[in-house]
């Protein structure tokens, strides 16, 4: 490739970088409820990093004499469980700040899985099209097929449950929202002038991939991931409330509800706060991703 | 027309055989499938006797072979449990799960259509306010909690509704809330979008500089054109309400297959799990190519390719 029209072809494009940031900035800034969800977001974050030092209660710790007590009755030595006990005389609020640790640990680690395993496709379907962009979309409906629950507790109940199986079979299968996603965006950027001008000079497919049309693909795959994060917390707790989630003592907000469920006719604490939890969360990732969109690329389908 | 049909005919196959082979694959992944289907305290040469006479010890591939053609004859084994055919157990409960799946999907639609007609006529307003509210609330809520506490409501607190089994129609509603909402919040959500975006177009406002009143407007123009991305999504979110059934159906003892599917992964009753994925998997690809062939009486813009 000739330098002197790299350079023409380069600086143009990544100068303004670090003012589009700023300006992004502002403009999410200004959406009040992307904002409320971003604090949200943060809260529940720090609630995980922060958890044994938010709370005085051992979260795994049993007091059978102090069981299933309702909010705000004071334990030994006058401490006050603030949103009750459960069925073993634990603690429910810090249950629930520890329970933040499975659901992010499980959104972060999946969704981090399907998002790069779903770019790689939908990179090649896009760019190559053809035979191999025939052969990803119809791998992308054989997954789509399945009932995606029925398909995770298939094959978690066949391996065994626990934090690594979880997170790969949440990734392995949520790859086509991306796919499909990234595919659209490269299918226009192919034809973009910048692209062409790439290709023209002689540069190489891959080359042309990763510095001119990754870069452009990135901002809807962006929005997908954050959207996705809700679905798969949503989706960790329901394995958890399955008992096919990360497996006891550790507290999970689906094991939580799970518990509580049996008691639901008496101590309707129990399944009722770890259930407030899940929707909080996933409500904030909800309306920070929602807020994402309509900065970023309102005409985007997600 | 017809080259696009069997076009898409042939692709729902290849779909087919694709799900086929995953579900085949899913017994395989222990590594070795005899140790599974045998209690843990099996001799040694029980294990390989059951191996060779189930054929484990054959090539990967005439077993796929063997289990495909079972498949298509409906024969996926036995049930370790229950000594029945896995595939009748399955297809017994399927009535059920599609009364659960169809009764959710119909309180969506009802639901969800109009509050987003009048969401995207009505923008900006409190009604507006109120149904994105109400539909981001419904995306964010996980349904089995939503289904505990329509129990603690109804049927704990006031004593209204039964929290379980299947019956008439009282037994039906809180499960078809539970499974519904979801679907309920996205299909308002993307009816709400498709409208507004559809309001804006040109034929719209030529159609009211033509003096046409409201009514006519929402009804016959717009909401022609909107329909398209909600009848598709209508197809996908059948898949989300098959799958969703299996959380509805445990909390509420619904007995569909979901509940049978999860019962039967905790006995390790796999050609159940494998029957049951299988049949949920061909319905969604059957219900999704129907869907298709609507699309094409829908947009006329397919019907020429």
């Amino acid at each position: 490739m000739s330098v002197p029209a790299g350079a023409i072809a380069l600086p143009a494009a990544r100068a303004p970088a670090r003012r589009e940031w700023v300006v992004f900035l502002r403009r999410l800034a200004r959406r009040r409820t992307a904002l409320f969800g971003l604090v949200v977001v943060g809260l529940v974050v720090v609630g995980a990093l922060g958890a044994p030092w938010l709370t005085t209660w051992d979260p795994v710790e049993q007091d059978i004499t102090n069981r299933l007590r309702p909010p705000g009755s004071s334990g030994p030595a006058g401490r006050v469980h603030v949103l009750g006990t459960d069925h073993l005389g634990r603690d429910i609020l810090a249950r629930i700040v520890f329970g933040a640790r499975p659901a992010l640990m499980v959104g972060f680690a999946a969704v981090a899985i399907s998002g790069l395993l779903g770019m790689g496709v939908g990179l090649l379907s896009g760019y190559f099209g053809g035979r191999t962009d025939d052969v990803c979309m119809r791998l992308a409906d054989i997954q789509l097929a399945f009932p995606f629950i029925l398909l995770a507790i298939a094959v978690i109940g066949v391996l065994g449950p626990s934090l690594p199986v979880i997170i790969v079979v949440i990734g392995v299968s949520s790859w086509v929202v991306y796919a499909r996603v990234v595919r659209g965006s490269v299918l226009s950027l192919r034809e973009r002038e910048f692209v062409q001008a790439a290709l023209a000079l002689g540069s190489r497919d891959g080359r042309v991939v990763l510095h001119h049309i990754l870069p452009n693909a990135l901002t809807p795959w962006l929005v997908v991931a954050t959207l996705d994060m809700a679905r798969v917390i949503v989706i960790e707790s329901a394995l958890s409330f399955l008992g096919l989630g990360v497996q006891p003592p550790t507290p999970t907000w689906g094991g939580m509800l799970a518990d509580g469920r049996v008691y639901i006719s008496t101590a309707w604490w129990l399944a009722t706060f770890p259930g407030l939890a899940i929707l909080f969360t996933v409500l904030g990732i909800n309306l920070f991703g929602d807020g994402l969109r309509d900065t970023l690329d309102p005409r985007l389908k997600v | 027309m017809r080259v696009y049909l069997t076009r898409r005919l042939l692709q729902s196959l290849l779909v087919l055989l694709g799900v086929s082979f995953v579900v085949f694959f899913i017994l395989h992944l222990t590594g070795d499938p005899a140790l599974v289907l045998l209690p843990p305290d099996a001799a040694a040469e029980d294990v390989q006797r059951f191996r060779e006479a189930m054929g484990f010890n054959d090539p990967f591939l005439v077993q796929y072979g063997r289990f495909l053609t079972g498949a298509l004859r409906g024969d996926f084994g036995q049930s370790v449990r229950h000594g029945e055919p896995a595939f009748h157990l399955v297809i017994e409960r399927m009535p059920a799960t599609f009364e659960l799946a169809g009764a959710a999907l119909l309180i969506a639609l009802v639901l969800s259509v109009p509050a987003g007609i009048i969401s995207a006529v009505r923008r900006n307003t409190s009604l507006d306010y109120v149904s994105t509210v109400v539909a981001l609330l419904g995306q964010s809520m996980p349904t089995f909690w939503l289904g505990i506490m329509l129990i603690l409501v109804f049927s704990v607190q006031w004593n209204l509704l039964p929290s379980s089994g299947r019956g008439g129609l009282e037994h039906l509603l809180l499960p078809a809330i539970t499974l519904g909402l979801f679907t309920t919040a996205r299909i308002t959500r993307l009816t709400r979008s498709g409208m507004l975006e559809v309001l804006n177009q040109d034929y719209i406002r030529t159609a009211r500089a033509k003096g046409v009143s409201d009514p006519p407007v929402i009804w016959k123009h717009a909401l022609k054109n909107a329909a398209i991305p909600i009848v598709t999504i209508v197809g996908i979110e059948l898949g989300t309400l098959l799958g969703g059934s299996v959380i509805t159906e445990t909390i509420f003892a619904w007995p569909g297959v979901g509940r049978l599917s999860v019962q039967a992964i905790y006995n390790r009753d796999y050609p159940v799990v494998q029957a049951a994925v299988f049949l949920l998997s061909s319905t969604f690809v059957l219900v999704n190519l129907v869907v298709d062939v609507l699309y094409t009486y829908l947009d006329p813009r397919i019907r020429l390719r």
